[in-house]
């Protein structure tokens, strides 16, 4: 449940808010809920950056909202680990759904997830971590799925096709292997890195990068949060099952900017990358989406009131 | 006891008391047991502790990180300190800021281990002394060993610290003894030095001689921690002469003498002779009495302090 505005954190209060997250809904109605949360909550960051009420950059994460979503559900998440990036939000909000702290976190206040001091990109939260550094976790990844491994625990980490040129990707993939680590490499490939189109970027296969350490990689074309679902829930229980890691290559759509106003990208070419949109695709599935995203509507506008009240993170 | 035994015996000692730790770097297992054989034996006594990694330096300080940050002591050793440069992303941008990024929530008992210095004509890359710039990094603790203090009650304290520490020993100073007795004091001394890592023989040395030859007192203060810079120390040990002279193997520029003197400076203290001595501004030589030239010496030191009189 949410904390009162102005609450002095305890980290041993760190939870993951079960009825954000739609826990006791049906699966497709969780899966929208929290496609739509994710949404909204990241609309609502840029309307608040364009009224001047934000300060520094972001990246929206719109259009791969159901990787997260997909992913987390096939996580553990009392015990697994979670390593995110940049683009961080949806990540955040479907490992805990703690929407008031991220708010507060990226507003700068002191009742922030990371009291202010992390901000957008640099996220914790039990075992959540998120850093601006692209690959920049990468090899924690490793270290930490070894260090627990002996718990059942895996590691996730989320990349993007970006992350493909940095060098500290493969020095993890290679520890992984070596070591034999629980973790599940996914590579959210949105097809450009910020201005740069992959094929300027990526050399080669991004699908296949991992073969050649000995990790077994897979491939999926999809926004659908039940497509993605269902190719990941199996490859999870086989890191588990064989303590192994694995290489997940997703292709998404960016349908934002990569952080404000810096999509370069045709007009066109973005309408049609809308047809695509993870909320139009699972919309139907649900009995009365319009309930669902009237509660999360609400619930937006209600944690970002209290955020908004909180005190602002300073040294004083 | 020399050098490397005593940080051998710290090492076994650390992984005794705390069954969990991991000590973790290129070449360490057993018979090798490491390129300055620091971790000789180790992964005999205990093969679950020791992780040998590939050429990785980037990668074995990210895996370190990862473990330390789920509450293990990680020791992670760099064959050489000139290899720490690719370690800097994991050290600087993640290591040093996660407790403070991540609201004090979490910390990182990570010790990187890592021999500096050159005199053995292994040439521009395997014999810096490129410590300072890892120094005055918020969260980062820089510790330095000398034979005149002790190596191993260093290593436990930077084991047992908590947090990320960059742990500076020495090519040519593991097969020396440890000798605590060779640190002389004095009330009034005609000079003091100020110094750190494996210079510091040369420092002692040379006070030995200048007491012999010219009845001069030179009181030798090694630093062990050089980040943050401990001001009480360094403040008292200035405030003792009116000639302070600072060593150190690496280059001047933007090292060991400018951080001492700001120190000593800010706290008021105007010494009449203030010189830092240290490596030429080149890279650092193949050829053995070329890179002997440029590199710090008994005789550089013994001339400075001779010529100031």
């Amino acid at each position: 449940m949410l904390l009162s505005a102005g609450f002095e954190m305890s980290h041993d209060l760190q939870e993951i808010d079960a009825d954000v997250l739609g826990a006791d809904l049906s699966r497709e109605d969780r899966f929208y809920r929290q496609l739509y949360l994710i949404r909204r909550f990241e609309q609502k960051l840029l309307e608040l950056f364009t009224n001047n009420m934000l300060a520094g950059t972001t990246h929206t994460s719109q259009g791969q909202e159901a990787n997260a979503v997909a992913i987390m559900e096939a996580l553990k998440l009392d015990r697994d680990m979670v390593w995110s990036n940049h683009r961080c939000h949806g990540h955040f909000l479907s490992y805990c759904g703690q929407s008031y702290r991220l708010f507060s976190e990226i507003l700068g206040r002191r009742t922030g997830a990371c009291g202010g001091r992390g901000g957008s990109q640099h996220l914790h939260w039990r075992n959540f971590y998120s850093s601006g550094i692209q690959g920049g976790f990468a090899a924690a990844a490793v270290g930490a799925a070894l260090a627990e491994k002996d718990k059942g625990a895996i590691s996730c980490i989320f990349m993007g096709d970006g992350t493909m040129g940095e060098g500290s990707v493969y020095e993890a993939l290679n520890f992984a292997s070596l070591l034999s680590a629980p973790v599940l490499f996914v590579v959210e490939d949105n097809g450009i890195a910020q201005t740069t189109p992959k094929e300027l970027g990526v050399a080669g296969s991004i699908t296949d990068r991992a073969r050649a350490f000995g990790i077994d990689c897979h491939h999926l074309a999809s926004t659908d949060a039940d497509e993605i679902f269902a190719t990941v829930n199996p490859i999870v229980d086989q890191i588990r099952a064989t303590g192994r890691p694995a290489w997940l290559h997703l292709e998404t759509v960016r349908l934002g900017p990569h952080s404000k106003g810096d999509d370069t990208r045709d007009e066109d070419f973005v309408a049609e990358l809308q047809k695509r949109d993870p909320l139009t695709v699972y919309r139907d599935r649900v009995g009365d989406p319009g309930a669902l995203e009237a509660w999360c509507d609400d619930h937006i506008a209600h944690v970002l009131d209290l955020a908004l009240k909180d005190d602002v993170a300073c040294v004083s | 006891m020399r050098v490397v035994e005593e940080l051998r015996d710290s090492l076994f000692g650390i992984v005794e008391r705390d069954p969990s730790t991991i000590v973790l770097g290129e070449d360490l297992l057993d018979p090798y047991g490491g390129a300055f054989k620091v971790t000789q034996g180790l992964s005999d006594a205990y093969p679950n502790n020791v992780i040998t990694t590939p050429i990785s330096e980037a990668g074995l300080v990210g895996v370190g990180l990862g473990m330390a940050l789920r509450g293990r002591t990680v020791l992670a050793e760099i064959m050489f300190g000139d290899f720490l440069t690719l370690t800097t992303d994991q050290l600087i941008n993640h290591a040093a800021k996660v407790k403070w990024m991540f609201n004090d929530a979490v910390d990182a008992s990570l010790v990187v281990r890592t021999p500096m210095g050159g005199g053995r004509g292994y040439g521009p890359t395997h014999s810096q002394s490129i410590e300072k710039h890892f120094c005055g990094v918020p969260g980062l603790t820089v510790m330095a060993v000398n034979q005149f203090q002790s190596p191993g009650a260093l290593l436990k304290e930077a084991a047992e610290l908590g947090s990320p520490v960059l742990f500076i020993e020495n090519k040519i100073m593991y097969s020396k003894l440890v000798e605590p007795d060779r640190l002389v004091t004095y009330d009034r001394p005609d000079a003091v030095i100020l110094t750190y890592g494996g210079v510091t023989e040369f420092c002692v040395q040379a006070a030995e001689r200048l007491l012999e030859d010219e009845e001069l007192t030179v009181e030798v203060v090694p630093v062990q921690h050089l980040s943050p810079m401990p001001a009480d120390l360094i403040r008292a040990a200035a405030a003792k002469s009116g000639r302070i002279f600072t060593v150190e193997e690496g280059t001047e520029s933007w090292g060991f003498g400018a951080a001492v003197a700001e120190e000593i400076l800010s706290a008021g203290i105007t010494p009449r002779h203030f010189q830092p001595i240290a490596a030429d501004p080149t890279a650092i030589p193949s050829a053995r009495n070329w890179e002997l030239e440029i590199l710090p010496s008994v005789d550089k030191i013994e001339r400075a302090i001779v010529a100031s009189f």
